[in-house]
């Protein structure tokens, strides 16, 4: 179907699509603490109202409570915690040091093609508006991923981590109007104590290594000489 | 024949309208700044002023540094001429190529890199290779832009690719917004504004396009300035009329030509609007974050055509 | 039924109950009470689930076969055994105050959320909820290795959280996909990631995209199993962690997400007709057993290096889940019961030989057999059967996938007799001296139960002399379920 043949809801559901994929980039050029985590906040809430469209568009109503879920724990709660924790801890103001920030771009441009070719397919097969999106959500796991990669401070990866779920998330949503109630229920209660634990950690860590950089933790090899 | 007086016409006013906009611009700023504003014809006395006085020329300037101000000029009229303003299908739309367009831009920005390099100075040096680093960078950025519409219009034409907008209606095309806002920063960074360079000072350290022109006095001085406010009259023609076309006249009757005039004064003076903010809140970035504020706006051109191949076509 | 509610509430229970008490003297006996109650629920399921045939809840979340049942009663027995030998172990550790009362009462509390998570992933019929008990079972034992708040517990817990997590993920992504193929053909969209209904029209699903799918769920489950190379976590969580920890990790966990990866497989391969599930799983496995027993012959902490021989060991597993006949996969299915009972048996005895050394360096444990001869004698004997000596269980079951290669992929035995070859190498290179060498000057027993151990290492060498009737009728009908034909 052409694009210009969708509805503007369907457009719509494409664009905070890009958008929410833009919002992976920003907080992969993002050195910054707390931009970093207001960027996860915004990727929350785009993930909430691109799921609210899509429920309204395909008329699933259980979508709209997957939307609301995944608002109040990626848009507020989880940010909200992460942004108290490196307050109290005090690196919210941390710059983070990134090796290579423009190779680490064009690497996060040559996934989202990577995950267009992963999701031909996919996409051939389904018959859904939203297929299109599909390319996205894996592209969106996939960044996350390389901002786990890139990153050494402890709340950068917690944030690549995150955002690893909001793809699948947003995977589930877009291929298949999202997953049974009660595995989405499971799944939301597995990323709240996930949640829970990042911030038992960063006291663990604080506490063992003076520093959340992740960097630091290599007492650990196969032989130590 | 009427058809050509109209584009004769049309990058006329295009051309005496770009000082006016210069104008607005500075106009905006200082009420934002509070400032007392100048007139909004403060840019049109500024030329005259600069046309009347004589031209200093440096004892070892050769014909390039001479012949630079109407070299750049004239390209600049070319591209001007090329854009489509009031109206589209006029009979400049064969010539219309956003690669041409290009070409001509750059071409403009060789001659003064030339120029600037053509007395000897440090600041002239200094300020070729600055700016040439920036071209080096901005361009792709506009190409890539250029080819995410292409890809879309399926035409690099600049009419063709406003009337296919202007077709297909009002469409939420991801692409679009990542390759208006590519080309929004590449927009900033080859006219010279905040936070790439600062046009409106001369400190050695920073400025990158008024060293380039350090050496330049009178009516070459007064060309090259306008040379620049065209150009930066182009860029907002071309996000304006591209991104957003509505209003352009498609037939070249009177009322259409007036709507269309009024329209694009209207998108103009908003762009202005919007420019002016950036430039209030953003600083003048060191020269060396030049390459990632372009890169940035790499990215969105890049996934502008991402977003393109994967959101808009197939399926 | 009311077997099958029981098992699931008495450790979700436990785990409210022991986070308020979890501190006194007393928790560890509870914790033994629990996981003997969580026992005798799985038995008692057992034995019905063996009398009546498979088992499907009314709301058909719960889904009882011969395959997981056998896995059920195995996870609550080394569940109790290891909660036996828990109960002296975090004693000595209060004692010498490596741990105070608010961990305890975290420790006790998650090891019966531990096993909540693993019977519900083995029991549920949801491959969804499959997907959200593995991941609870890493949040559950995360803190548990991270226990001692050392800087190394500190980053093996956090190299466990942050690779089980990412792998998980993946898993989660092959779940979505495998959701996508099933919603196309099944006509209830709720139903569509039970796995009896899955099971029943996998013929109908789409090769390419379950063999995508497939492709994730190996990523993501074969994290957990530990798989090389994605096997990361898994020396360092165990060696950190405390030693209880380690013996259900290695004998239970590993095992659960193995069961996850096969019942995928038994999906994906009714989806394909072909066996390319089964061919991924023989490359991995393979490459993880030959690693990891090269790996073997460079530890120097005892922890380390039995966590190790359970890479190696799980990737014979997996490799023989992957070859597919009846024979490999009744061996598969023998060797995942003795391993389970011969490495939760081990690392036991490695708690106790490390509380005698006071470090987990192999070269600081000497003279065990001296020292305390029911430790040593266990170490010896539990490396004796995890290496494969006859008369032990492994040595059968290795036979056993041994004999169904030569059958399928015979130049694939050379490998297979290298890997055994090494890894027997490594593991008896450091055992001798810990066994027999020197005692150093004061070194003093300390207060052990090998009981449980005794009793683990019986079973391994019963299993290997003769397999009891009601076992191996559970194997055969396990095998038929998984392979489609009977081994005997």
């Amino acid at each position: 179907m052409e694009f210009t043949q969708l509805s503007l809801y369907d457009q719509a559901i494409m664009l905070f699509a890009a958008i929410t994929l833009f919002t992976s980039f920003v907080m992969l050029a993002q050195s910054r603490m707390a931009p970093l985590i207001y960027t996860f906040a915004w990727q929350g809430t785009l993930l909430a109202v691109t799921t609210s469209l899509v429920a309204y568009v395909s008329n699933h109503p259980h979508l709209y409570i997957s939307a609301g879920i995944s608002f109040f724990l990626k848009a507020l709660l989880i940010p909200w915690m992460l942004h108290r924790l490196s307050v109290r801890l005090n690196i919210h103001r941390e710059v983070e040091t990134v090796a290579y920030p423009s190779l680490i771009l064009l690497a996060g441009a040559g996934l989202v093609l990577f995950s267009y070719y992963v999701a031909i397919p996919i996409v051939q097969l389904s018959a859904l508006v939203t297929r299109n999106t599909i390319a996205i959500s894996i592209a969106v796991v996939l960044l996350g991923m390389l901002l786990m990669i890139t990153r050494k401070k402890a709340i950068s990866q917690v944030i690549g981590f995150m955002s690893i779920e909001n793809g699948l998330f947003f995977a589930a949503v877009v291929s298949t109007y999202g997953m049974p109630m009660v595995v989405e229920l499971g799944i939301a209660f597995d990323v709240l104590v996930a949640a829970i634990l990042f911030g038992v950690f960063f006291f663990q860590m604080r506490a063992s290594i003076d520093s959340l950089d992740v960097d630091r933790l290599n007492r650990l090899r196969e032989v130590d000489e | 024949m009427t058809a050509w007086m109209l584009a004769v016409l049309e990058t006329l006013l295009f051309v005496c309208l770009a000082p006016l906009l210069a104008g607005w611009i500075r106009r905006v700023k200082c009420h934002m700044q509070n400032r007392a504003a100048p007139s909004l014809l403060q840019p049109y006395r500024d030329l005259v002023k600069l046309f009347r006085k004589d031209a200093v020329l440096a004892e070892h300037a050769s014909w390039i540094f001479r012949s630079t101000p109407y070299i750049v000029f004239g390209a600049t009229i070319l591209t001007a001429a090329m854009v489509p303003l009031v109206a589209v299908e006029l009979s400049t739309y064969v010539i219309a190529d956003v690669i041409v367009l290009v070409g001509f831009l750059a071409l403009a920005r060789f001659f003064t890199a030339l120029a600037g390099m053509d007395i000897g100075t440090a600041f002239g040096g200094m300020g070729s290779s600055r700016e040439m680093m920036i071209g080096a960078l901005a361009e792709p950025v506009l190409l890539m832009t250029v080819f995410t519409l292409a890809m879309t219009a399926s035409t690099t034409n600049l009419s063709g690719a406003v009337q296919y907008t202007l077709s297909s209606g009002l469409v939420l095309r991801p692409s679009f917004v990542f390759a208006a806002l590519g080309l929004m920063m590449v927009a900033v960074a080859e006219t010279g504004r905040v936070p790439v360079d600062n046009p409106a000072t001369h400190l050695e350290l920073t400025m990158v396009h008024e060293a380039m022109i350090l050496e330049y006095s009178g009516r070459h001085l007064a060309l090259i300035e306008w040379a620049g406010k065209i150009k930066l009259m182009i860029y907002f023609v071309l996000i304006a009329n591209i991104f957003f076309p509505w209003g352009i006249a498609t037939e070249l009757t009177a009322n259409n030509l007036l709507v269309g005039a009024i329209a694009i004064a209207g998108k103009l003076a908003l762009l202005g609007v919007v420019l002016v903010t950036w430039e209030t809140v953003m600083a003048k970035m060191r020269l060396f974050r030049v390459p990632q504020f372009l890169g940035f706006a790499f990215l969105l051109s890049l996934l502008g055509m991402l977003t393109h191949v994967v959101l808009e076509t197939g399926g | 039924m009311t077997a099958l509610w029981l098992m699931l509430l008495i450790p979700l229970s436990g785990i409210f109950l022991q986070a308020f008490i979890g501190h006194l003297r007393l928790a560890g006996s509870i914790n033994v009470g629990f996981a003997g109650m969580t026992f005798a629920a799985s038995v008692w399921l057992a034995t019905s689930v063996l009398a009546d045939g498979p088992l499907l809840s009314p709301s058909r979340m719960m889904y009882i076969d011969a395959f997981n049942v056998y896995l059920v009663a195995l996870t609550a027995f080394v569940g109790l055994t290891t909660a036996i030998f828990s109960r002296p172990y975090m004693q000595h550790e209060v004692e010498s105050r490596r741990i105070g009362k608010r961990r305890m009462r975290l420790y006790h509390s998650m090891y019966q959320g531990f096993m909540f998570a693993m019977l519900a992933a083995l029991t549920t019929n949801n491959i969804g909820i499959l997907w959200v008990a593995m991941e609870g079972a890493t949040l559950a034992t995360v803190l548990l290795v991270s226990l001692y708040r050392t800087p190394e517990a500190v980053e093996a817990a956090w190299k466990y959280f942050i690779l089980c997590g990412v792998g998980i993920a993946q898993a989660l992504f092959g779940t979505v996909l495998l959701f996508f193929a099933a919603e196309r053909v099944i006509p209830v969209r709720d139903d569509a990631l039970l796995w009896n209904v899955l099971y029943s029209s996998a013929s109908q699903l789409e090769p390419t995209v379950l063999t995508l799918a497939f492709v994730f769920l190996l990523v993501g489950y074969g994290t957990k199993v530990g798989l090389v190379p994605l096997h990361n976590w898994l020396p360092d969580a165990h060696s950190e962690g405390p030693t209880p920890m380690s013996a259900i990790l290695s004998g239970l966990l590993l095992n659960v997400a193995l069961y996850a990866l096969v019942r995928i497989k038994m999906l994906v391969d009714g989806s394909l007709q072909t066996n390319l599930a089964g061919h991924l799983m023989m490359g991995f496995g393979l490459l993880s057993f030959m690693v990891a027993g090269f790996f073997l012959h460079r530890q120097r902490d005892i922890k380390r290096m039995y966590s190790y021989s359970s890479i190696e060991h799980m990737g014979l597993m997996t490799f023989a889940f992957g070859i597919g006949g009846p024979l490999a996969t009744f061996g598969a299915l023998l060797h995942m019961t003795v391993h389970s009972l011969t490495k939760s048996a081990i690392f036991v005895t490695v708690g106790h030989a490390a509380q005698i050394a006071g470090t987990q360096s192999i070269e600081k444990i000497r003279g065990l057999i001296r020292t305390q001869p029911a430790v040593g004698w266990g170490l010896l004997m539990g490396t004796v059967a995890i290496a494969g000596f006859p008369p032990f269980g492994l040595f059968v079951s290795e036979f056993l996938v041994l004999s169904a290669t030569i059958k399928s992929w015979p130049w694939l035995t050379v490998p297979l007799l290298v890997g055994l070859a090494v890894a027997f190498a490594g593991i008896f290179r450091h055992l001798h001296p810990m066994v027999y060498g020197d005692p150093p000057e004061g070194q003093v027993a300390v207060r052990a139960n090998m009981l449980p151990v005794m009793i683990q290492l019986a079973f391994v060498l019963w299993l290997g002399i003769a397999i009891p009737v009601f076992l191996s009728k559970w194997f055969e009908q396990a095998t038929i379920l998984i392979s489609g034909s009977s081994p005997l």
